[in-house]
């Protein structure tokens, strides 16, 4: 299928793209670098030359620091495990033989398409709120007082909303891989004497070995840098100040420049991390 | 029209070169089949002929204009693909029509040449219909009527059988040969399946690894292959080789004997041996005979009424004169 | 499985599926309901659910006093045309990718996945200044870019999947056929490849249309879409339990039914096919 002709027409094709996304991905991240050696207020001075690693010192000594560190592993592995846990158990439910099988899937999957401000305002108000929510009506009804869910639990809170918005995600994918699984495989298990649960054990699981990890990569990669969730509720209060909204409020909130690039930093190098594992698996998919 | 030269062509795919200098000559009008094993290069030729795939080195001449660069649709080649490559979007009538669209060809001259294909393929009851709607023959036919209508100078087809059922095979294999008894048109056939090679071809050219091991018309390949390669690939079931000193009480490395050139009985002949699997096709028996202390097995062929069963001790006697002998290298003596 | 499967069981699932599945979907479906009540319902003590003076009093009131036609438009805007931006630039780099493979093709398609795993925190600022001086601050069109970047590597990936999907042997048959490269596109490619491309563009609208990092921070009052408008409702005044639900719903329902149409789309173009 390749001649001469085709592949230079084909890189000429390719160029738009792949610049773009070069220049989109160079040069803020060299801005990023650069201002990170800088001492950089715009709101009181400006630029303030050079202080070498000083931004990247103070970012990791400052004592917000390790209290984002805590809230970002507590946020991101707390909605990882309730995803991964329900959307296994939604994915094997949502698999068996029913009625309606096509209605309800699009009811697991309606909050991901949901706006993160509509839902992280629904939630905090309409559910969340001490007064007037639905849960502090839920608790009144079983006679406990009302959790102050954003102020006192607020990292359950956030969790609990970022989890409703990620189920359906893991949940989709999960039964899509659960679906791909050959029946044959579960009969001649089946043939071979083993029970229900033991099938699920030790040949569904194993099958969605692959699909959970794809789940925990992707959304761990999106799941370091919620923002909207916390912006709209608890603006970083209250201990959920995570990494990446650490970050934000350095730069845009006290405009730091200096220090916040200098986190903008930490949190690239964090996130490729996680990438090259989940970019293994994809390029082992791409030779499929 | 349609007589095509490759002049020392060469292919290589990156550091691999499957191709090594090549010379072929294609007459007008020849039925020729490019035939091997997997991998031998045979579709890699075609599609260098074709243009789908650029030359390494080397000059593809058609029609003595050299057509080494010119793009597949200059070189007035119409190709039927393996898997029939039609435009699933498109009617029957409208994939026929296609090449005759891009080459400009006015409407009414289109209608005649798209009615006279559906007339010989059988195919005017299905002109309106989406290939999905076809079975696999009548998908074939399409292929071949949005060739033929382009009038072009050879036709190339890449295994264009492969996808059908048996039945069906035979049948289209007499239609194709009929096609060409009708259109004297050159046609370039790749398969892998020597009998199609050889009940379809005026020329067969036997290739391995790149390398023409022989070209020649069926029958020539069949009495008098140049090598070990060749005899063995041509004639099913294949011929028994016959190292040793058996072999060289005939003064050669290797000699071979066709299933076919040798008969059997059950009291006397030249060698013996212990039947093994006996396979009825009903007109003929092929037997497959262990401990004749010549070859691991020997395939001879009997007559269906022949009666001797696994386990039976079985004589056989070549025909002399249809021995072949080959030396060390394989090459025919 | 090849057998019967027991009525009682089905009726189980059934139940056990939809307590589940409705259960998910109440928060959306309470925000609708709430849509349509006074605002002094909405907060009524128990909560009422279905028995209320349904009234369309929220809608207009969103719509009328906040302007709501600006934040749809905009959203709409931003939406589509980074959408269609992406496509204009990723169908070219597609076709070469999936019709002239080379050996870097595989690297390149990586590379480009991964500039999505970027922290926009970590290069929040830069873009923030980079537009200030572009002028582009609180822009549609800033916005546009940035909302055709990010998703760009997910347009080329989806178109990529598609193309590849589409026999080469039809291909090489058009090019046999005669045709020319455009002509091949045109006749040939662009029908097959239409499915694939609907499907891109539906999933693509709707990750823009959700977009909540760079639509809160790059815009203020002018080129603010949907995203933003809802955020305004963190710090309310009064009441608004009632018209943040209206405005909510108008916010989500185009997605919901473009969602929809999506589902397989989203798993494998959000998994990069990691998953089939």
């Amino acid at each position: 299928m390749a001649t001469q002709h085709s592949r230079s027409a084909a890189r000429l094709m390719m160029a738009p793209a792949v610049m773009l996304l070069l220049g989109w991905m160079l040069v803020p991240l060299i801005m990023t670098l650069y201002f990170s050696f800088k001492k950089y207020l715009p709101m009181r001075g400006g630029d303030l030359g050079w202080v070498g690693f000083e931004n990247y010192a103070r970012f990791v000594t400052s004592s917000a620091f390790w209290p984002s560190v805590y809230t970002t592993l507590v946020i991101v592995g707390g909605v990882l495990l309730i995803t991964v846990v329900l959307g296994v158990f939604l994915a094997v439910l949502l698999n068996q033989p029913m009625w309606g099988q096509g209605v309800v899937r699009i009811l697991v999957i309606a909050p991901f398409f949901v706006m993160p401000t509509v839902s992280a305002l629904v939630w905090k108000n309409m559910f969340m709120d001490p007064n007037y929510g639905l849960l502090a009506y839920l608790w009144e009804f079983f006679g406990a007082e009302p959790v102050e869910w954003l102020s006192k639990a607020s990292m359950t809170s956030i969790i609990t909303i970022v989890s409703w918005q990620w189920l359906p995600f893991a949940t989709l994918i999960l039964l899509t891989a659960i679906q791909s699984l050959d029946s044959e495989q579960l009969e001649a298990a089946e043939m071979d004497g083993a029970s229900a649960p033991k099938r699920f054990a030790y040949i569904t699981l194993p099958h969605l070995g692959r699909a959970i990890t794809v789940v925990i990569l992707i959304q761990t990669i999106f799941l370091l840098s919620i923002f909207a969730e916390i912006f709209v509720t608890t603006g970083g209060a209250f201990g959920t100040n995570t990494l990446s909204y650490l970050i934000f409020q350095r730069v845009l909130e006290s405009q730091n420049v200096g220090l916040g690039s200098a986190g903008g930093v930490y949190a690239i190098i964090l996130a490729n991390i996680v990438a090259i594992f989940l970019m293994r698996i994809v390029g082992k998919n791409l030779d499929a | 029209m349609g007589r095509i030269t490759l002049d020392k062509v060469t292919k290589s795919f990156g550091d691999v070169n499957v191709i090594p200098p090549l010379d072929l000559t294609i007459n007008d009008g020849e039925f020729v089949v490019f035939v091997g094993p997997s991998g031998c290069g045979k579709s890699t030729l075609l599609r260098l002929i074709a243009g789908l795939e650029d030359v390494s080195s080397g000059q593809i001449r058609i029609d003595g204009d050299d057509a080494t660069n010119l793009p597949p649709a200059k070189r007035k080649l119409a190709m039927v693909f393996q898997s029939y490559a039609l435009y699933p979007h498109m009617s029957v009538r409208k994939n026929i029509a296609f090449p005759m669209k891009m080459a400009g060809v006015p409407e009414d001259e289109q209608k005649r040449r798209i009615e006279g294909a559906a007339k010989a393929l059988n195919l005017t009851d299905y002109l309106d219909r989406r290939p999905g709607q076809l079975s696999g023959g009548q998908r074939q036919r399409v292929a071949i009527g949005r060739a033929i209508v382009r009038e072009p100078s050879a036709f190339l087809f890449d295994e264009p059988l492969s996808n059908l059922d048996a039945a069906l095979r035979v049948n289209m294999r007499l239609e194709i040969s009929e096609l060409h008894n009708q259109l004297k048109t050159t046609m370039i056939y790749v398969t892998h399946d020597q009998v199609e090679a050889m009940t379809m071809a005026d020329k067969i050219v036997v290739l391995r690894a790149g390398h023409i091991e022989q070209v020649g018309s069926p029958l020539e390949l069949y009495r008098e292959p140049r090598n070990k390669f060749v005899a063995g690939f041509i004639g099913s079931p294949k011929m028994n080789f016959i190292e040793g000193p058996v072999a060289a009480q005939q003064g050669a490395h290797t000699i071979g004997i066709r299933p076919e050139h040798i008969t059997a009985s059950a009291t006397d002949g030249m060698w013996s041996g212990v039947v093994g699997v006996a396979e009825h096709l009903g007109s003929d028996t092929f037997l497959h005979i262990h401990e004749t202390g010549l070859a691991e097995t020997m395939t001879v062929r009997v007559n269906g009424e022949f009666n001797l069963r696994h386990g039976d001790k079985v004589f056989l006697t070549p025909e002399m004169d249809k021995l072949h002998k080959f030396d060390a290298k394989g090459l025919r003596i | 499985m090849a057998r019967a499967v027991t009525t009682q069981r089905k009726i189980i699932n059934t139940a056990a599926a939809w307590a589940v599945g409705l259960a998910i979907f109440f928060p959306i479906l309470w925000t609708i309901l709430t849509s349509f009540k006074t605002e002094a319902q909405a907060i009524a003590d128990p909560p009422l659910f279905l028995g209320f003076d349904w009234t369309l009093e929220n809608y207009s009131v969103v719509m009328e006093r906040s302007d709501y036609a600006k934040y749809l438009w905009n959203s709409i805007i931003i939406a589509g045309g980074s959408t269609l931006l992406g496509i204009i630039i990723a169908v070219p780099a597609a076709w070469s990718m999936a019709f002239v493979p080379s050996k870097r093709t595989k690297d390149i398609l990586m590379w480009m996945l991964s500039t999505k795993m970027l922290p926009a925190v970590g290069v929040l600022y830069p873009i923030y200044l980079l537009f200030i001086k572009l002028g582009i601050l609180d822009s549609k069109i800033g916005l546009v870019i940035v909302l055709m970047l990010i998703n760009l590597p997910i347009i080329v990936w989806m178109l990529y999947t598609y193309f590849k999907e589409i026999p080469g042997e039809i291909l090489e048959a058009a090019r046999m056929d005669g045709a020319t490269l455009k002509e091949e596109v045109i006749y040939i490619l662009t029908p097959m490849a239409i499915p694939g491309i609907a499907s891109t563009i539906l999933l693509n609208v709707i990750l823009a249309w959700n977009e909540a990092f760079w639509t809160l921070n790059l815009t203020a009052a002018k080129a603010a879409p949907l995203t933003a408008f809802i955020a305004s409702y963190s710090s309310p005044e009064g009441l608004f339990y009632a018209k943040l639900s209206a405005a909510s719903t108008m916010a989500i329902a185009p997605i919901l039914i473009l969602g929809w149409f999506s589902q397989k789309q989203l798993v494998s173009g959000l998994t990069f096919g990691a998953v089939k």
